[in-house]
């Protein structure tokens, strides 16, 4: 946790691999017991989740969720594991609509469903949940931590809500 | 090698944009001095020199070069400010906005010629004033090619004025004007002093350099000269193309030294420039915080908004002209229309004017792909290694737009007689990516950076490579940018006269040369077919550039703005 400034998106970015030029890193981010401080950032297989859904706009939503799927599934396999994504998220039948379409909540599923396609190690969340109304708040919170724990992934959430931070039941730590 | 790809891509692009440059200007600074081995020019002397200066035409021929250099200059942006400060944001700028592609889109050579036809003595303007003052021939006064340059100016303006319009309209989101606008006006300020005291000293640094690029060709304007500009003598640059052409091959050391002299010139004439933004800044200095809320705002702001429209007007009108002419038969003054109406001109010269059209195409999709794919490695250059260029580098990028192009082009001339390679297409399309490189450069670069990163990000989490994002993220989401980059970089290539001429050797002809070689000949309907098809050349690739992505997008509402 911490106020807007105190470096919790750089904080992030430094472990997807993404930290703008300017900064400068020293230790080490070993993940699953390997070291991934100096991979790129396509080989560490962190998941992160941003405040917006940023599904792209030019993609439907089953390209959305494609997208994240490794290469190796092909054909009617591939296609038949973004059905059942979709199902899985309440939204079946979703895989040719346009993303711009979907309602807010909607937007989060397609975007957690992505992520977790690609098949991260790590869950990164960047104050996800704080652009949804409340009571979608409470549900996407749910699943998110739900599936995160289905799947044995840790997970490192910034925020500066204090209830976000409550209901994820681990450790808190105050930058800044 | 894709890494490898955009690593090497800046120097890459610095060495297709400076490498011509100072080939061309060391070419013509050899026969400036008398070397030329090939002409028999073997020793170091002044005589081109001295034959320049004593040429009688000499001191006006420099002084209409200044002269309607600076005032086109000044007149641009006076417009461009004045319409801004009492427009923005009101429905009449937003008209004047959706104008401006088109406006900047119409080739020079074509505005100067429609232009010409609606001032000419027995133009539609002279027609319209025929009946009510009872002419009944073209009154014997001299609008057209005027001994001081004004119809040159004039041709210039209603150009130069959308250039400068949209360079503005780049650099002022960044300057959040709407809040500083609101805040200025909540403390009692008109709504153009206020802008002229909170907006413009905050916007000019910003647009300092398309400015100068507009001086430095105003100075040194060959193509819209010839058709608007006075004769005896013409402005410097139309003098030094003469000697270029000049039968007897010793005018070319003449001609090398009069090169060098529009060189000087217009360095001259930024240097004046430069002096008066430095009076003016010192002189307003008290002025922007004297407290002074303005009067008489209500002339200022019609004033903008008439000349704008009048300039858009001219261009429009123009092209219908050509547009009348090219079908016209029997046309007498001072009838407003032609009795009659035929096709003749066009079936005449329809198969040579489709041959010009689809050359003058091909030569622009090269030049203006060769363009983009340099553009874009460089941008992605600055993603992915950080390789952002200085304020240096960007003058780097307008230097081809900053040295008048027949200061060098003769140079690169001979430079491409030696190596064989003049005459030939490639060499054209070559020199064409000089020109139309930092056009590509300045309306992508942008839209690329202000794309968010994050996309980039989530790409990456989810495993995608560098090239991955490339090609499956970025390049569609800036689908719509890119194309339009590419539908300038080949409209500024179909408008290129100087370096289609010089280093085509006139076996690489284009609409563009073909228009301006009939320009003497003052066959109107011929001039109106090749007029025109130049203007459809230019306008296809923006028309491309809106179909593309609405048709590509048409499910995607996500993608409709941006």
């Amino acid at each position: 946790m911490g106020p807007s400034g105190s470096g919790k998106s750089t904080l992030l970015a430094s472990i997807i691999g993404t930290l703008a030029p300017g900064f400068t890193l020293s230790g080490r981010i070993v993940l699953d017991g390997t070291e991934i401080t100096h991979l790129p950032p396509e080989q560490r297989r962190t998941g992160i989740l941003f405040q917006d859904e940023l599904l792209f706009p030019h993609l439907s939503v089953g390209g959305n969720l494609g997208f994240g799927l490794p290469p190796r599934l092909r054909g009617k396999a591939r296609r038949e594991k973004i059905d059942a994504a979709l199902r899985d998220i309440g939204l079946e039948g979703f895989a040719k609509r346009d993303p711009a379409t979907l309602s807010g909540g909607q937007k989060a599923r397609v975007a957690l469903m992505r992520m977790l396609l690609a098949g991260p190690r790590a869950l990164l969340l960047d104050e996800p949940f704080s652009k949804l109304d409340a009571t979608r708040r409470g549900q996407i919170r749910a699943l998110v931590f739900e599936r995160a724990r289905a799947q044995g992934l840790p997970v490192l959430l910034v925020t500066h809500d204090p209830e976000d931070a409550e209901s994820a039941g681990g450790r808190i730590i105050t930058l800044g | 090698m894709a890494l490898s790809l955009t690593r090497a891509a800046p120097a890459l692009t610095l060495l297709a944009l400076l490498g011509p440059v100072t080939a061309g200007l060391a070419g013509t600074l050899a026969p400036a001095f008398g070397l030329m081995p090939a002409l028999g020019g073997t020793e170091v002397s002044l005589e081109p020199f001295r034959a320049l200066f004593g040429w009688p035409g000499l001191p006006r021929a420099v002084g209409l070069s200044l002269f309607t250099g600076l005032a086109a200059t000044l007149v641009s942006l006076a417009l461009t400010v004045l319409i801004c400060a009492g427009w923005q944001g009101t429905r009449a700028f937003t008209a004047l906005e959706r104008a401006l592609s088109p406006l900047l889109s119409v080739p020079h050579a074509a505005a100067a010629f429609g232009l010409a036809f609606l001032i000419a003595p027995s133009g539609w303007i002279a027609r319209l004033l025929a009946m009510p003052l009872g002419w009944d021939r073209p009154p014997d006064i001299l609008i057209l090619q005027d001994p001081f340059g004004l119809s040159l100016i004039a041709g210039l303006v209603v150009k130069e004025m959308p250039f400068l319009l949209l360079m503005t309209l780049a650099a002022l989101p960044a300057l959040r004007p709407a809040q500083s606008l609101a805040t200025a006006q909540a403390l009692g300020y008109g709504r153009v002093t206020a802008w002229f005291k909170v907006i413009l000293p905050r916007l000019y640094p910003q647009i300092r350099l398309p400015v100068y690029a507009v001086l430095a060709f105003s100075v040194s304007v060959v193509d819209v000269a010839m058709i608007l500009g006075p004769g005896t003598p013409p402005p410097l640059a139309v003098q030094v193309l003469k000697w270029m052409n000049d039968p007897d091959l010793a005018m070319r050391f003449r001609a090398a030294a009069g090169a060098l002299l529009l060189l000087a010139l217009t360095v001259a004439g930024l240097l004046l420039w430069r002096g008066g933004e430095i009076a003016l800044s010192r002189l307003s200095a008290r002025w922007l915080t004297a407290g002074g809320r303005g009067h008489g705002e209500g002339p200022l702001r019609a004033l903008g908004l008439g000349f704008g429209a009048l300039s858009a007007a001219l261009v429009l009108l123009g092209l219908i002209g050509l547009a009348i002419w090219s079908v016209a038969g029997l046309w007498r003054f001072p009838e407003m229309l032609p009795q009659g109406w035929t096709l003749r001109s066009w079936m005449r010269h329809g198969p040579e004017m489709l041959a010009l059209f689809g050359r003058t195409l091909l030569i622009a999709a090269m030049s203006s792909g060769i363009a983009m794919i340099l553009t874009t490695a460089c941008l992605e250059a600055e993603q992915r290694h950080g390789l952002r260029p200085g304020t240096r580098a960007l003058w780097l990028l307008y230097l081809p737009l900053l040295v008048p192009q027949i200061a060098f082009l003769p140079g690169l001339q001979v430079a491409g007689l030696l190596s064989g390679l003049d005459g030939t297409l490639a060499a054209v399309i070559a020199v064409h990516v000089v020109f139309v490189l930092p056009y590509a450069f300045l309306s992508l670069s942008d839209p690329y950076r202000a794309l968010d990163p994050r996309y980039a990000a989530v790409a990456h989490a989810l495993g995608r490579g560098p090239s991955a994002t490339f090609w499956r993220v970025r390049l569609p989401l800036l689908l719509r940018p890119c194309l339009t980059a590419a539908a300038v970089s080949a409209a500024v290539s179909v408008g290129q006269y100087l370096p289609t001429l010089f280093i085509g050797g006139g076996r690489v002809p284009t609409l563009t040369t073909e228009a301006l070689a009939l320009a003497s000949g003052g066959d109107r309907r011929i001039i109106g077919v090749t007029a025109l098809a130049q203007t459809g050349a230019a306008f296809l690739p923006f028309a491309l550039a809106l179909l593309i992505p609405a048709l590509a997008w048409r499910n995607r509402r996500g993608m409709r703005h941006g």
